[in-house]
């Protein structure tokens, strides 16, 4: 897309987030090869791509779960690397696949969060409740965390992303093994967030999802960005599915698994 | 089937070799220690089987006979140890169930213990070697055995599957089970201390109960070649009937209950709940507190934890039956007691970032402060720690009848306490190595952790001693002479420098958890 050897932009200080440069490396394999972003303020933002496409390590390297071997990310005009912990007081995280501290209830894991952040507890009982009641959650406040459901798992995790009321909100796979209601619930509250000045990021590979709830989306395929805008800009006259798989590419034109579509009982 | 699951149950094994170099190095070791122990225990068999035929034949039905009971039981408590047959692995492949029984069987014979049983009984048939015709049934003996192991362990876990599906009740077992675990040396020690007097004294113990165990399913098929050797081929029928009608009734309920969970999905049990906030209720309102909380929390409702607190109040038995076993030095074990407390705790958080595993992912993305996150962790142990360890030093010295001892006593297990949850505190921020994960059984021994895992904590453990060294030294002396001014002198110096090793090791600990948190949730990330 562009000029590779042409240095990137300076970060943008007004945006919730922006990447410059960001690389990453596992072994052999690049994962993240010079991602530059920018999430404007008070955009409700989709990244989409393939799996392994580098989403998650992008995602994580913005948030303070992975240092990157090169690169910076600012957090509405504060460097994350270089000043942590101010940075991640403005921040909400959803990583995809850890572990919660899952011998907890539901409701010890959300005070725990709050008084990690340095909450008072007063503070910390009333909006474990607002968010519990939020995700649906409230008849299993007192279940561990251990027997909920994935579904549950991911309300859980979300609140416990929330309940400092962060002022940007970067959640990875955020709908997955969501119920429909939860997931529409969850939409709204995320809705509201927005609509209250917030900034969402949500990773997905579910497009229609994307283009039905974000402002704005960007491409990622390969370890780079492919394309960044708004929705509408993005897709152009195309649904985002099919800007998707064409800038993506890898559909395969065959007659593949012929075998497969008659209903000949052969093995 | 037969040869399919067996190929796979081979290659599943060639991987385990392969994974890493460690773990090469970690198999091969322990291949040889296994093929040392086969072995001796031949080499014993057949010199026993020279010299004294009839004791030898009894003291191998009643050792073959804890083997095969060994076999049944023992799958129950160690869950998901070797779930690489899992019959639920196979519900959406349509193989017929007779076949897949036998090619689970004939694959269970793959794995380490499977193939020490099947070498080791074959082995010690050669105790018979003077006699062609005891030899033969011996080793026809011993094959039908290592079938009892296999079938009546299959049988045991398929038929109670849907309990241990159960995640409370395999936790309540895992934390039970440490029980025999701890007991098991003392307990040997003390039989063979009954028993040690000489060859004629072990057939009189042995004869008995090796004449009633023959009977049982579990000696039967050891002691075919007995029956041989005695010409009592009445005797043979019986034992052989009593055998073969085993294999026959666990085959079948393996069948039937490897039928039930082919079509059982796992899962459908109903949660635990707990009551209000616990802990988090009780506790400062600050991130240190909420950590702390969190940790005592899970000392109690984590079995992984909760195993080594339960390993606790069997330590001073353990250390009675010992020293009443080696005649004297009863009360010099017994003043050991505390200092090994406080030693098990403090290091029971020597890799707490391991066992929270990737839920560590949770401080990173805060940023929990190094102070909080150490000290939270520290505290709970040392809370708790402090009254467990004085009150067995109390015990030690009322039963050891050696209450001047007391001040240096202290002083070693203050020390003890405080030293290990300082080390403890710096190491884990540093080094973090693969434990069972939350939820597995705590007797799992995880992937990749075998040597470097070893290195870890000898180091740990080396450091600990060296800095406990001027403490132990007093205290030792202050014990043995008796003078009660070096014991003093011992109780200030235990508090004094195990003082500075915690405050030393706790903020060390936390200035490199804020240094590196992204590195070791990476580090934990690895080992899933």
């Amino acid at each position: 897309m562009t000029d590779p050897a042409a240095p990137p932009p300076p970060p943008d200080l007004s945006a919730a987030l922006s990447l410059r440069g960001l690389w990453k490396r596992f072994g052999e394999k690049i994962a993240v090869a010079g991602v530059d972003l920018d999430v404007p303020s008070g955009s409700f933002f989709g990244l989409v791509g393939p799996n392994g496409a580098g989403k998650t390590t992008s995602l994580s390297m913005a948030t303070g779960l992975l240092r990157p071997d090169f690169g910076a990310a600012h957090v509405l005009g504060t460097d994350l690397w270089a000043h942590p912990d101010e940075a991640k007081a403005m921040l909400g995280v959803l990583p995809d696949g850890v572990r919660l501290f899952d011998r907890l209830t539901g409701a010890q894991l959300l005070t725990y969060a709050g008084l990690l952040r340095g909450m008072d507890r007063d503070v910390v009982a009333e909006r474990t409740a607002d968010l519990l009641a939020a995700m649906d959650l409230v008849g299993d406040a007192d279940t561990f965390v251990v027997d909920y459901s994935a579904g549950m798992t991911k309300k859980i995790a979300l609140a416990s992303a929330m309940i400092h009321a962060p002022r940007v909100l970067v959640l990875d796979e955020p709908f997955e093994a969501v119920d429909p209601v939860s997931a529409a619930n969850i939409r709204d509250i995320l809705r509201g967030y927005v609509d209250g000045g917030g900034t969402v990021v949500v990773s997905s590979h579910v497009m229609d999802l994307v283009q039905r709830m974000c402002s704005h989306v960007a491409v990622i395929a390969g370890g780079h960005v492919l394309a960044a805008g708004t929705v509408d800009q993005v897709r152009g006259e195309q649904s985002l599915e099919d800007r998707f798989v064409e800038l993506v590419g890898g559909r395969r034109e065959s007659e593949g698994l012929s075998w497969l579509r008659s209903s000949s009982a052969s093995s | 089937m037969v040869a399919q699951l067996v190929r796979l149950k081979l290659t599943l094994l060639g991987n385990t070799f392969r994974r890493s170099v460690w773990q090469t190095i970690g198999m091969a070791l322990a291949s040889v220690y296994g093929l040392g122990i086969i072995v001796m225990v031949v080499a014993a068999a057949v010199l026993g089987g020279t010299t004294d035929p009839v004791t030898t034949g009894q003291v191998l039905t009643l050792a073959g006979a804890l083997v095969v009971l060994g076999w049944w039981v023992v799958p129950l408590f160690a869950y998901g140890v070797d779930a690489t047959l899992d019959p639920q692995r196979f519900v959406t492949f349509a193989i017929p169930r007779r076949r897949l029984l036998a090619g689970l069987a004939a694959a269970g014979v793959v794995s380490v213990p499977g193939a020490v049983t099947l070498l080791g009984g074959l082995g010690v048939s050669f105790a018979w070697w003077r006699e062609p015709l005891a030899l033969l049934a011996a080793l026809a003996g011993a094959l039908v055995a290592v079938a009892l192991c296999i079938v009546g362990s299959r049988a045991t876990t398929t038929l109670l599957a849907p309990l241990l599906g159960s995640r409370r009740y395999r936790e309540v077992l895992a934390i039970v089970a440490v029980v025999p675990l701890v007991l098991l040396g003392p307990a040997i020690g003390s039989l063979t201390s009954t028993f040690s007097i000489g060859p004629d004294s072990v057939g009189e113990a042995v004869e008995p109960l090796a004449r009633v165990v023959a009977w049982t399913p579990f000696g039967a098929p050891w002691a075919l070649g007995s029956a041989v050797h005695d010409g009592a081929w009445g005797l043979l029928a019986a034992r052989l009937a009593v055998v073969l009608a085993t294999l026959a009734v666990l085959w079948t309920v393996w069948d039937r209950a490897l039928a039930r969970a082919l079509v059982t999905p796992p899962g459908g049990e109903t949660a635990g709940a707990g009551k209000g906030l616990g802990w988090f209720s009780r506790l400062p309102a600050t991130p240190t507190g909420a950590v702390a909380a969190r940790s005592a929390t899970y000392w109690l409702r984590d079995p992984r934890y909760a195993a080594s607190i339960a390993v606790v109040p069997l330590l001073p038995v353990v250390m009675y039956v010992t020293g009443v076993n080696a005649g004297a030095g009863t009360s010099f074990l017994m003043l050991l007691v505390a200092p090994l407390v406080a030693w098990v705790l403090g290091f029971g958080i020597s890799n707490d970032v391991g066992y929270d595993n990737t839920a560590f992912a949770l401080h990173v993305a805060i940023g929990v402060p190094g102070r909080a996150d150490r000290w939270g962790r520290a505290l709970p142990v040392l809370v708790a720690g402090t009254p467990i360890v004085v009150a067995f030093a109390l015990v030690g010295c009322a039963v050891a009848e050696r209450w001047d001892a007391l001040p240096a006593l202290l002083g070693i297990s203050a020390g003890a306490l405080t030293t290990s949850v300082g080390i403890s505190s710096a190491a884990s921020a540093r080094f973090v190595y693969p434990v069972p994960k939350p939820g597995e059984s705590p007797f799992k021994t995880p992937q990749g952790a075998t040597v470097a895992t070893m290195v870890a904590q000898f180091a740990a453990m080396g450091l600990m001693l060296a800095l406990s060294l001027p403490t132990l030294v007093l205290g030792i002396v202050a014990i043995v002479t008796g003078l009660p001014a070096v014991g003093w002198v011992a109780l200030a110096v235990g508090i004094v420098l195990g003082g500075v090793v915690l405050v030393g090791g706790v903020r060390w600990g936390a200035r490199t958890v804020d240094r590196r948190r992204p590195e070791l949730l990476q580090q934990v990330m690895a080992f899933r």
